[in-house]
């Protein structure tokens, strides 16, 4: 156990003060969340898509550290006006990361997070539109193999957590 | 990295009122304590308090005249029970491997409690190489209080050495070390006990005689005194070794060459801890009150972590923000002049929050929107204002950006 250095940069510190697209969407075609509050980092992305396929806005809303709430901005600013392909292709968590002007390496996982949220949405709006594009593989990504491994550290958090207060 | 953090600081230029209740992770040091360290560093004492020369004894007096108080303020029988080290660490780890290794034959048990500071955790965690195995004793559900019971069951023939502090570090609660002694003495004779008592230490009275600890652990900065320097106490007649070695000068247990200033800041810092201890310790009960009555009396969907009145510690405040992260909350804080630390955890890929927090229950969101807050003496009535004014707005204004995520 440590605590460990953590020198945001400017960029980073000014997305956390003022997110762009922050709030939930009301109208949004698809939401999409990652991560879990046992964690620490949890992700909400809402996308309005249109018929063509192309991410017309995106909002956030993150239960998380300065660098989950910047990630998932800049995300949501890179996105806009992309076709779903290249928001699938082109936005990596290194691009992200990137974007934001760096991380301390601690952090990398809360950009890893903001894709993994992002994957997930437009995996869910292909599965709600019934449609398979050849470009979104069968098997997960890096980033949403990650946000799916942090979801299950944190239920095995709380499973250990209960078995040990039942114990009491 | 520097430049990033250079431009961080640029941010808060323009600052109306600072606030500093970060007290558990460093402090700053009063100036008269300054004033009383600087003569040490050149006019004089600056020789080696072994040699044969003025300088050097008069480092050797001035060593010894700071034992002599540091013992007299725990109530230590005579000033050699009290040993110097460069701080709470240095001690837990001469007072957990020393003393074991020194007393081999009893056994190869610890036992500790679950929610003993990182510095007593990293410890055992390390001494399992050695093939010591440690046993955590639960505490009770919100206060914190230890499982007596299960200390009793915890504790054998086997067990060398138990190690329990007097006040927990993030919650504040006073441990029931006194019976806790008793029970162990009670099943096993020749367990030695350690208490960390860096929390305790000018915050609540206490006597080492009377609680007939073996050994007990004092930090310099815990009492507003330089970084760096620290005491164990070692009741006479109980065996403990050295952990590391080189050069023995006057601290038979700490080789290196005694750093008298830094031994000189710690001793004043705990005169003016103790020369008015009531008053000291009545005016950062008040400012606590407030801080923590003004906190609960106007905000919602907030849990006080620990317990209340005379079982907990007069400057400790900690409490959870739900649907609020916490390590954000600090930098929002940190923005408008208002410095805590939190329970979160929110820098490691397996993000585990404070095991204090937990152990007493809370949830691990709960656990990771926590902030902690140790008020000092010197704090005053508009320092707390100026915190009350802060809070609010920043807790309101990342609860803004959770929305709807994470509510559980």
């Amino acid at each position: 156990m440590s605590r460990i250095p953590l020198p945001y940069n400017p960029k980073v510190l000014d997305l956390f003060q003022h997110p762009k697209n922050l709030g939930k969407m009301e109208d949004a075609t698809v939401v999409a969340v990652a991560g879990n509050p046992a964690c620490g980092d949890m992700v909400t992305f809402y996308l309005k898509i249109t018929d063509q396929d192309v991410i017309e806005k995106a909002s956030f809303e993150s239960y998380g550290c300065a660098a989950n709430i910047a990630t998932s901005s800049i995300v949501t600013e890179m996105v806009k006006g992309l076709t779903l392909k290249s928001a699938w292709e082109d936005i990596t968590w290194k691009k992200v990361t990137e974007e934001v002007g760096g991380l301390p390496s601690i952090k990398f996982h809360c950009g890893v997070l903001a894709v993994g949220a992002l994957k997930r949405a437009i995996r869910v709006y292909f599965e709600k539109k019934g449609a398979a594009p050849d470009w979104v593989p069968k098997d997960h990504t890096f980033e949403e193999k990650q946000a799916l491994e942090e979801e299950e550290l944190a239920k095995m958090l709380s499973k250990r957590l209960k078995t040990e207060e039942e114990k009491k | 990295m520097v430049e990033n953090v250079k431009e961080l600081l640029k941010l808060h230029e323009g600052i109306k009122h600072e606030v500093y209740l970060d007290n558990e992770n460093s402090t700053m040091v009063p100036q008269e304590v300054i004033d009383a360290m600087i003569p040490y560093y050149n006019k004089k004492a600056y020789g080696n308090p072994t040699l044969t020369h003025k300088p050097g004894w008069e480092a050797f007096t001035a060593i010894m005249e700071s034992s002599k108080k540091i013992a007299d303020s725990i109530g230590a029988k005579n000033l050699e029970e009290i040993n110097f080290t460069p701080g709470e660490s240095e001690a837990n780890n001469l007072a957990l491997m020393g003393a074991t290794a020194a007393n081999a034959t009893k056994g190869k048990k610890i036992v500790i409690s679950e929610i003993e500071p990182i510095n007593i955790l990293n410890v055992t965690d390390l001494m399992k190489k050695q093939g010591y195995t440690t046993t955590k004793v639960p505490v009770n559900r919100e206060e914190g209080l230890l499982d007596l019971e299960k200390l009793k069951e915890a504790v054998d023939k086997e067990t060398a050495l138990v190690s329990i502090h007097l006040v927990n570090n993030e919650i504040g609660t006073i441990q029931p070390i006194k019976e806790a002694i008793d029970i162990v003495k009670d099943r096993n004779p020749k367990a030695l006990f350690h208490t960390d008592a860096s929390d305790a230490y000018g915050r609540i009275p206490f006597n080492v005689q009377d609680l007939k600890v073996d050994m007990a652990t004092l930090s310099s900065f815990k009492i507003l005194g330089p970084r760096g320097s620290g005491a164990l106490y070692i009741r006479e007649g109980t065996n403990v070794e050295r952990i590391i070695e080189g050069p023995i000068g006057t601290q038979k247990l700490w080789p290196g060459i005694e750093n008298t200033p830094l031994i000189i800041g710690f001793t004043k810092a705990s005169e003016l801890a103790f020369n008015s201890f009531d008053a000291n310790v009545a005016r950062m009960r008040r400012m606590r009150d407030k801080l923590v009555n003004g906190i609960l009396q106007t905000m919602t969907d907030i849990v006080y972590n620990g317990t209340k009145g005379d079982k907990r510690s007069p400057d400790n405040a900690n409490i959870s923000f739900r649907r609020c992260e916490g390590e954000a909350l600090t930098i929002e804080l940190s923005l408008k002049g208002v410095y805590v630390s939190s329970g979160s955890a929110c820098s490691r890929r397996l993000l585990q929050p404070s095991h204090v927090l937990v152990a007493i229950g809370r949830h691990f969101s709960e656990a990771h929107g926590s902030i902690l807050m140790k008020v000092t003496r010197y704090h005053t009535e508009e320092d707390i204002n100026y915190v009350l004014d802060s809070i609010p707005s920043s807790v309101e204004r990342i609860r803004g950006i959770v929305g709807s995520t994470g509510v559980d």
